[in-house]
């Protein structure tokens, strides 16, 4: 009887001590997944943020305006034959 | 003390000491039973009851999937923001602060009044939805009793109206609402997880305790679209609406080996990111939902069953003289009296009335099976929501003059994503290929329409257009062979056709000598003065192909005759 009582103790501390150890590894988990979640906020922000600036009329502006690019012509290519 | 009953004084006492004994006995019995009550009988509400008290299950969001291009350039992209909501009794209380709060929501202050005071029976309203995380907190640290922040994703696309048509976009709670957002919803959307948190008094939540199901972002969804040429389609295509005064146009590029779309841009369009002012007109992806009637751009596949019947070939010829040609009441004419000619000439200088009397000299049921072959009649397997299946009677119900018509393109309508779609099955050595709004990895399996010679024989054919002599001059690209058709319709309207709206159309396909990519231009009533296709749509697909083929690496196919020794051997660098 003195066993089982004991047991019976000794489990219900177990059980109490599993429950707290689980939810400080939740707390743990939660934790790391915030930061994931703020890094890929990040990142999706950083990807907006680059494809704005390389929007394709903004550099082609950029290129024919500020660099004073223009698209060569027929006349100006010359065809390397391998 | 002495006892008045003349008991004596140790035996009272011991009377009332058991007495008071037996009290507590009973006193702890009954807190006994209550215990045992509570904690065997209603023990499993009471714990209920308890965690109901601080336990509370709290969603974690889960964002919606990323949209690219094929080669995985951002088009569609989620991005956290907060929404700020309150609890309107709480916040009553502190109703002298509420045009703080205004001024850093950036609201009216008396508005945010009157919603507060409105709603005052309930528990949630919001006051203001997708504000950037960083204004958010500010209003947070106003620290006011009652104002929660709620985290949710807005869309962004980064390619605002250049690629708005093909993507739609999806409303404020991120669902699809239009394109491929909404065709691709179940598969975009990601599905909110559910956690149990340990909550205070106030409602705080102070930890996390268990996740309750596991939230499933949404799938990120690669597009077939070439945001490379999406965006030299849609300059190209915005500037030839403006100059022409068109009321609309459209532009449509299709990889010839896959089917895939690699452009498909409209006019006018609208952005996406900012939808103040809708206007349906502004939001339909008119490629794939308007329909028009082609005009001679439908001259090819005519053509093309006529030389797969066996009974023609391009040098048989056909007399269009006396330059019209009459069926019942009505009469086919050409511009010119093009007198004897043979097929190839029909479709270099778009003779209506040789066309006819190719188209007459069929069976009906036969060509009718050619041309639904070509997918005219029948949706093209984009899956683009709304996408209109065009027009193509049944040739039971086609007579004489309705034969005739057909063959330069009256009396059937299609829509621009069609018309790309037949033209790509005649590149394809006569295949058609399932068009795909998807990036596909592999090539799908097609329809054979007409065989491979047939298809050789029209494409060299079609590349008499864009000549000096054809009709299609305009559409030529500097180093390379060009094969297509103008077309330039009336349009239709009540009472008959109009003389003086049109829909001018170029379709093509290019290289010549090795197709790699179709194109259709279409421009929806131009009225600058020019109308022809040729005028009007061809130098749009010149402009666009000379671009897209140096920017995809095709070979040139036509070198321009140059002096010796501008062709410089490769060599290897020391």
């Amino acid at each position: 009887m003195l066993v089982l009582w004991l047991a019976l103790a000794a489990s219900g501390i177990a059980c109490v001590y599993a429950k707290h150890e689980s939810r400080k590894l939740f707390v743990e988990l939660q934790r790391l997944e915030a930061a994931r979640d703020e890094l890929n906020i990040d990142w999706g922000r950083l990807q907006i943020e680059q494809s704005t600036w390389s929007t394709h009329g903004r550099v082609e502006a950029l290129a024919r305006e500020q660099l004073d690019m223009s698209t060569p012509g027929p006349a100006e290519l010359v065809v390397v034959k391998p | 003390m002495i006892a008045r009953s003349g008991q004596p004084a140790g035996q009272t006492f011991q009377i009332r000491a058991r007495f008071l004994l037996a009290l507590f006995a009973i006193a702890a019995l009954v807190l006994l039973a209550r215990a045992v009550h509570l904690q065997v009988m209603t023990s499993g509400y009471l714990a209920g009851q308890g965690e109901a008290r601080h336990l509370r299950v709290a969603p974690i969001s889960a964002h919606r999937g990323t949209v690219t291009d094929r080669s995985g350039e951002p088009l569609a992209v989620s991005t956290p923001v907060d929404s700020v909501w309150v609890n309107p009794a709480e916040l009553a209380a502190s109703a002298g602060r509420i045009p703080r709060l205004a001024a850093a929501l950036g609201a009216d202050a008396e508005w945010l009044q009157r919603r507060v005071a409105g709603n005052l029976g309930r528990e949630f309203v919001y006051v203001r939805r997708h504000m950037r995380p960083g204004d958010a907190a500010q209003v947070v640290a106003l620290g006011l009793h009652g104002v929660y922040l709620l985290r949710e994703y807005r869309r962004y696309y980064p390619a605002g109206e250049v690629t708005g048509h093909v993507l739609g976009f999806s409303n404020v709670d991120d669902t699809g609402q239009e394109g491929l957002e909404l065709a691709f919803d179940h598969w975009l959307s990601g599905e909110a997880g559910a956690k149990r948190v340990l909550k205070d008094r106030l409602g705080r939540s102070i930890e996390d305790v268990e996740r309750i199901r596991a939230p499933h972002p949404g799938r990120d969804l690669t597009t077939s679209l070439d945001l490379r040429l999406q965006y030299l389609a849609y300059r190209e295509l915005k500037a030839a609406v403006q100059h022409h005064r068109a009321r609309a146009g459209s532009v449509v590029i299709l990889d010839i080996g896959t089917g895939e779309v690699l452009a498909m841009v409209n006019q006018p369009s609208y952005n996406p990111n900012d939808r103040a002012q809708y206007t349906a007109a502004l939001y339909r992806n008119r490629a794939a939902t308007d329909i028009f009637e082609p005009g001679s751009s439908l001259k090819p596949m005519i053509i093309a069953a006529a030389l797969e019947s066996g009974r023609f070939e391009p040098g048989t010829l056909v007399d269009t003289g006396p330059g019209y040609l009459r069926i019942g009441a009505n009469t086919v004419r050409d511009k010119h009296n093009l007198g004897r000619i043979d097929v190839a000439t029909v479709l270099m200088k778009s003779s209506n009335v040789g066309a006819s009397m190719i188209a007459l000299a069929l069976d009906a049921e036969y060509l009718w099976r050619v041309l639904s072959g070509f997918g005219l009649g029948r949706l093209t397997d984009s899956g683009f929501p709304g996408e209109s299946a065009g027009l193509l009677s049944h040739h039971g119900h086609w007579r004489r003059i309705g034969q005739a018509t057909l063959a330069y393109g009256y009396g059937l309508s299609t829509t621009t994503l069609q018309l790309a779609q037949a033209y790509a099955a005649i590149g394809a050595g006569g295949v058609r290929r399932p068009v795909s709004l998807i990036r596909l990895d592999r090539t799908p399996g097609g329809e054979r329409v007409i065989s491979e010679a047939t298809a050789r024989a029209v494409i060299d054919m079609l590349e008499t257009v864009v000549s000096d002599e054809g009709t299609g001059e305009e559409a030529a690209v500097a180093g390379y062979r060009i094969a297509g058709k103008t077309g330039t319709a009336w349009k239709h309207e009540a009472g008959g056709y109009s003389r003086d709206r049109y829909t001018s159309v170029f379709a093509g396909l290019a290289p010549a000598s090795e197709p790699r990519l179709a194109a259709v231009v279409v421009l929806d009533e131009p009225r600058g003065g020019e109308y022809y296709g040729g005028d009007v749509a061809a130098p749009v697909f010149s402009a666009v192909m000379t671009d897209a083929l140096r920017l995809l690496a095709v070979t040139p196919d036509r070198l321009p005759a140059q002096p010796p020794g501008i062709f410089v051997q490769a060599q290897e660098s020391p």
